[in-house]
C-alpha cells in the first residue's frame, strides 16, 4: 500500500529472455512499468506473458537480462525473498487453513506484529469479514479470488501481479469483479501487473497495455491509444476486430499515402501509415464504417475512403447491427452500425457503399499477410465454411 | 431427500423406485457383509468365547466352556514385557519407515517425472516374494560373518559385537518388511498436494523449509496416519521377523500367542491376549488420530 513508508517505485525489465530448450518464451524484453499503474500484458496462450510474470514473481529463472525494482536488482532474489505479491490463476488458496490464516500467511513469515487487525481490516476491503473462519472449500470463486487478492495484498508489495485472475469466473461476476480490482488498485496504489488473454479485460482494468506475441511486445500504450492506431497487423487483428485491405503504396496526397488495392485507391494520414516495404495493408475498425445503399452514394463524402460490395448477411444486436459486406474481391468486411437510425436497414443482397473517414484508416506493414493474430480456431472456421459452400451442390 | 426420477420412471409412483433403490444398497453390501460375518464376527466370538474357557482337570490341553476372566489377568501378568516389546518394536520400525518412506514418496511424487510409474513398481516389486524368503534373507544381510555387522562391528558400534538375534534386527526386519504399507499411502497423499500451493507459500515470503513445514507436511497428513496405522498395526502382531531375526529376550506378543497356541496348545491364553492385543492397538489408534486431527483434513 502507498502508506509513504516506503516510495513505490517503477519495475524494471531490461533484456529479460526465457528459453525453455530451443524455444525462447520470452525475448529480449526490455520494459518499464511505471509505479502505482495499472498495467496488463495481453497475449493468446504461449506468447510468454505468465513466464515474464513468473520470472518477475521469482518463479522462474530468466535465462538472461535482469528484473529491478527502482535502483534495486531482483534478479537474483528467490521467491521468498521479493517484495512481490502473485495472485495466482486458480488462486492457490491453502486448503487446510481458513480465510484468515490465508491472508495471515505472509505476515505471519515475515513475523509482523499486529496481524489480526491487518488481516480483519484486509477482509473489510475485499468485502469477506464473516468469512474468516471458513476453509476456501466453503466459498464461491468470486470469493476466492477475493480471498486470494486479499492474501497477496496485505503484504503491501512494491508490485503485485495478476495471473489470468479472473479466467475461472463466468462472464457476469467477471465483469463484477474487474471494476472490483480496479477500484482495489485505486484504493491501494500498488502497482499492479495483470496477465490476460482478455482483450475486454485489460481494456477496462489497464492504465497501460501491452501487447505480447512470440515472446515479444508487439505495442504499448493506453488502451484506446492501441485500439485506435494498431502498428501491427496482430495488434489490429487481436485486439477487437479489424478489415484489413491488402494493397501496394501508391504516392502520395498531401499528408496522405495512397495505397491501391483491387483497383481502388485509399487514403492513410501519413502519420498513420507504419508500412515500410512494398506490401501494405489498409486498416479500419468495423464501427467507423458507414454503411448506405448503392443509390445514396451521392452522400459519401468526397475524403472519405470507399468500397462498394453486396450485403451478405445482417445480424441485428441491438446495440447495433453488425453486417458482412462482399467485395467485388471477395473479401467479407464487417460492419457494425449503430442502431440510432429509424427506418429501413440494409437487408442481404442490397448493392452498398461503405465509407470510412480517412482518419480512421491506418496503415500496416502487410509482409506476413492480413491473418497474422486471427484466432487460428477463427480461422480453421472460416476455411470450413468456405469448404462446405464450395461443396454445396447447385441448387 | 427428494428424489430426481427420471423421465422414462416418471409413470412408476417414486415410492417403488425409492425401494427398489434400497434393495439395490442391500444386495451390494451384502458379499462384503457376509464375508465380515463368516471371517470376522464368527472367528472373533468364537475366540472370545475360547478365552474365557477353563481346562478340564486331568485331561491337558483339553478345555471346557466357562467365564474364567482371570485369563485375562494370568495372561497380562505373565507376558505384559512381550505386550510392551511389541509396541515399542512397532513404534521404532513405524518411526523408521516414515523417516525413510517420505523422502522417497516426495521425490516419486514430486520429482520423479517419467520415472514415477517405474518407481512405484519398484517399491512394490519386494512383495512378489515372499514374506518368509525376504525374511530369510535377512538373516543373511545381518550375519555375524555378514558386511554390514563386520563394518559397523570394526568401527566399535556394537554393543553386542552382533546384529542377528538382536532386537536391532527384529526391528530391521519389521521396518523393511511394512515399508511399502508406508511408501504407499504418502505418495497418494504427496501426489495429490498442489505445487502451485508450494509456489505460492513461497510467493508469501516462506523459505523452501517453512514452506514444507506450513504447507506440504500438513498436506500430507491423511498419508502420514494412514501410512503409519498401515505399518504399525501389522507389526505390533508380528511374530515373524522375532521369529526368525531374533533372539528369546526379543520375542513380541506375537510369538507368545503362536506358542501358546501351537506349542504349548493353552488356547484360552492365547485367545485372551489376542483380545487384549487388538483392544490395545484399537486404543492406541483412536487416540492417535484423535491427536493427528485427520478428521479436519480434505
Amino acid at each position: 500500500m502507498a502508506d509513504g513508508s516506503r516510495p513505490v517505485e517503477d519495475l524494471h525489465l531490461r533484456n529479460l529472455s526465457k528459453k525453455f530448450g530451443d524455444v525462447a518464451a520470452v525475448d529480449d524484453l526490455t520494459l518499464t512499468i511505471p509505479a502505482g499503474s495499472f498495467f496488463a500484458l495481453l497475449g493468446a496462450s504461449g506468447c510468454g506473458k505468465t513466464t515474464t510474470l513468473r520470472m518477475v514473481a521469482g518463479l522462474e529463472d530468466p535465462t538472461g537480462g535482469t528484473i529491478s525494482i527502482g535502483d534495486k536488482d531482483i534478479t537474483g532474489l528467490r521467491a521468498f525473498e521479493r517484495p512481490v505479491n502473485t495472485v495466482f490463476q486458480s488462486y492457490a488458496l491453502f486448503p487446510h487453513l481458513d480465510i484468515f490464516e490465508n491472508v495471515a500467511f505472509g505476515l505471519r513469515r515475515r513475523k509482523v506484529k499486529d496481524v489480526s487487525a491487518q488481516v480483519e481490516q484486509m477482509l473489510a476491503l475485499v468485502e469477506l469479514g464473516p468469512m474468516a473462519r471458513r476453509k476456501p472449500a466453503q466459498l464461491s470463486g468470486g470469493q476466492q479470488q477475493r480471498v486470494a487478492v486479499a492474501r497477496a495484498l496485505i503484504n503491501r508489495p512494491d508490485v503485485l501481479l495478476l495471473d489470468e485472475p479472473l479466467g475461472a469466473l463466468d462472464l457476469k461476476l467477471r465483469r463484477q469483479m474487474q471494476i472490483e480490482l480496479k477500484r482495489i488498485q485505486v484504493e491501494v496504489g500498488t502497482t499492479f501487473v495483470h496477465v490476460t488473454h482478455d482483450q475486454e479485460e485489460a481494456m477496462t482494468m489497464a492504465d497501460t497495455v501491452a501487447v505480447m506475441n512470440s515472446g515479444r511486445i508487439e505495442q504499448l500504450g493506453h488502451p484506446a491509444d492501441i485500439y485506435e492506431l494498431p502498428r501491427t497487423v496482430f495488434v489490429a487483428n487481436f485486439l477487437g476486430q479489424s478489415n484489413l485491405i491488402q494493397g501496394a503504396p501508391a504516392g502520395h496526397s498531401g499528408d496522405d499515402v495512397l495505397v491501391s488495392a483491387f483497383g481502388e485507391t485509399f487514403a492513410v494520414p501519413a502519420a498513420r501509415s507504419f508500412a515500410v516495404g512494398t506490401d501494405v495493408i489498409v486498416g479500419v475498425r468495423p464501427e467507423k464504417m458507414t454503411i448506405l445503399d448503392l443509390v445514396d452514394e451521392h452522400r459519401v463524402p468526397e475524403a472519405h475512403n470507399r468500397v462498394h460490395g453486396r450485403v451478405t448477411d445482417v445480424s441485428y444486436t441491438g446495440v447495433s447491427t453488425q453486417y458482412l459486406v462482399m467485395t467485388p474481391w471477395d473479401q467479407e468486411l464487417i460492419v457494425f452500425e449503430q442502431n440510432v437510425v429509424v427506418g429501413d436497414r440494409c437487408e442481404v443482397g442490397d448493392e452498398v457503399v461503405v465509407h470510412w473517414s480517412t482518419q480512421h484508416t491506418f496503415g500496416l506493414d502487410g509482409s506476413a499477410g492480413t491473418s497474422v493474430g486471427v484466432d487460428p480456431e477463427v480461422l480453421a472456421l472460416e476455411a470450413a465454411a468456405q469448404a462446405l459452400i464450395a461443396d454445396a451442390p447447385e441448387s | 431427500m427428494v428424489a430426481v426420477v427420471p423421465t422414462s420412471a416418471a409413470a412408476q409412483p417414486a415410492s417403488v423406485m425409492a425401494q427398489r433403490r434400497g434393495r439395490t444398497g442391500y444386495l451390494l453390501l451384502f458379499p462384503g457383509m457376509a464375508w465380515l460375518a463368516v471371517f470376522f464376527a464368527i472367528p472373533f466370538v468364537t475366540l472370545f468365547l475360547t478365552s474365557l474357557q477353563k481346562p478340564i482337570p486331568g485331561k491337558p490341553g483339553k478345555y471346557t466352556s466357562g467365564l474364567q476372566f482371570s485369563n485375562y489377568a494370568d495372561a497380562l501378568v505373565e507376558y505384559w514385557p512381550q505386550f510392551l516389546r511389541s509396541f515399542v518394536y512397532a513404534g521404532i520400525a513405524t518411526l523408521l519407515a516414515l523417516v525413510i518412506a517420505y523422502p522417497l514418496a516426495y521425490f516419486i511424487a514430486f520429482r520423479a517425472g517419467r520415472w514415477r510409474g517405474l518407481m512405484l513398481v519398484l517399491v512394490i516389486a519386494p512383495s512378489f516374494a515372499s514374506f518368509l524368503l525376504r525374511t530369510y534373507a535377512w538373516k543373511t544381510i545381518l550375519a555375524d560373518e555378514g558386511v554390514i555387522t563386520s563394518t559397523l562391528n570394526s568401527l566399535h558400534l556394537l554393543p553386542d559385537g552382533r546384529i542377528l538375534n538382536t532386537g536391532i534386527a527384529v526391528v530391521a526386519g519389521l521396518t523393511y518388511n511394512f515399508l511399502p504399507f508406508m511408501i504407499l499411502p504418502l505418495y497418494a497423499a504427496l501426489e495429490r498436494v498442489d505445487p502451485r500451493l508450494i509456489e505460492a507459500a513461497g510467493d508469501l515470503y516462506a523459505s523452501p523449509q517453512t514452506a514444507f513445514r506450513k504447507v506440504t507436511w500438513p498436506l500430507s497428513m491423511p498419508g502420514v496416519v494412514a501410512g503409519t496405522l498401515l505399518t504399525f498395526i501389522p507389526a505390533a502382531g508380528d511374530y515373524i521377523n522375532a521369529e526368525l531375526l531374533g533372539s528369546t529376550k526379543d520375542r513380541m506378543i506375537g510369538n507368545v500367542i503362536q506358542t501358546n497356541f501351537i506349542e504349548f496348545r493353552d488356547y484360552p491364553t492365547a485367545s485372551a491376549l489376542s483380545i487384549v492385543l487388538m483392544a490395545a492397538i484399537l486404543v492406541l489408534v483412536f487416540t492417535y488420530i484423535r491427536r493427528a486431527g485427520t478428521e479436519d483434513l480434505v
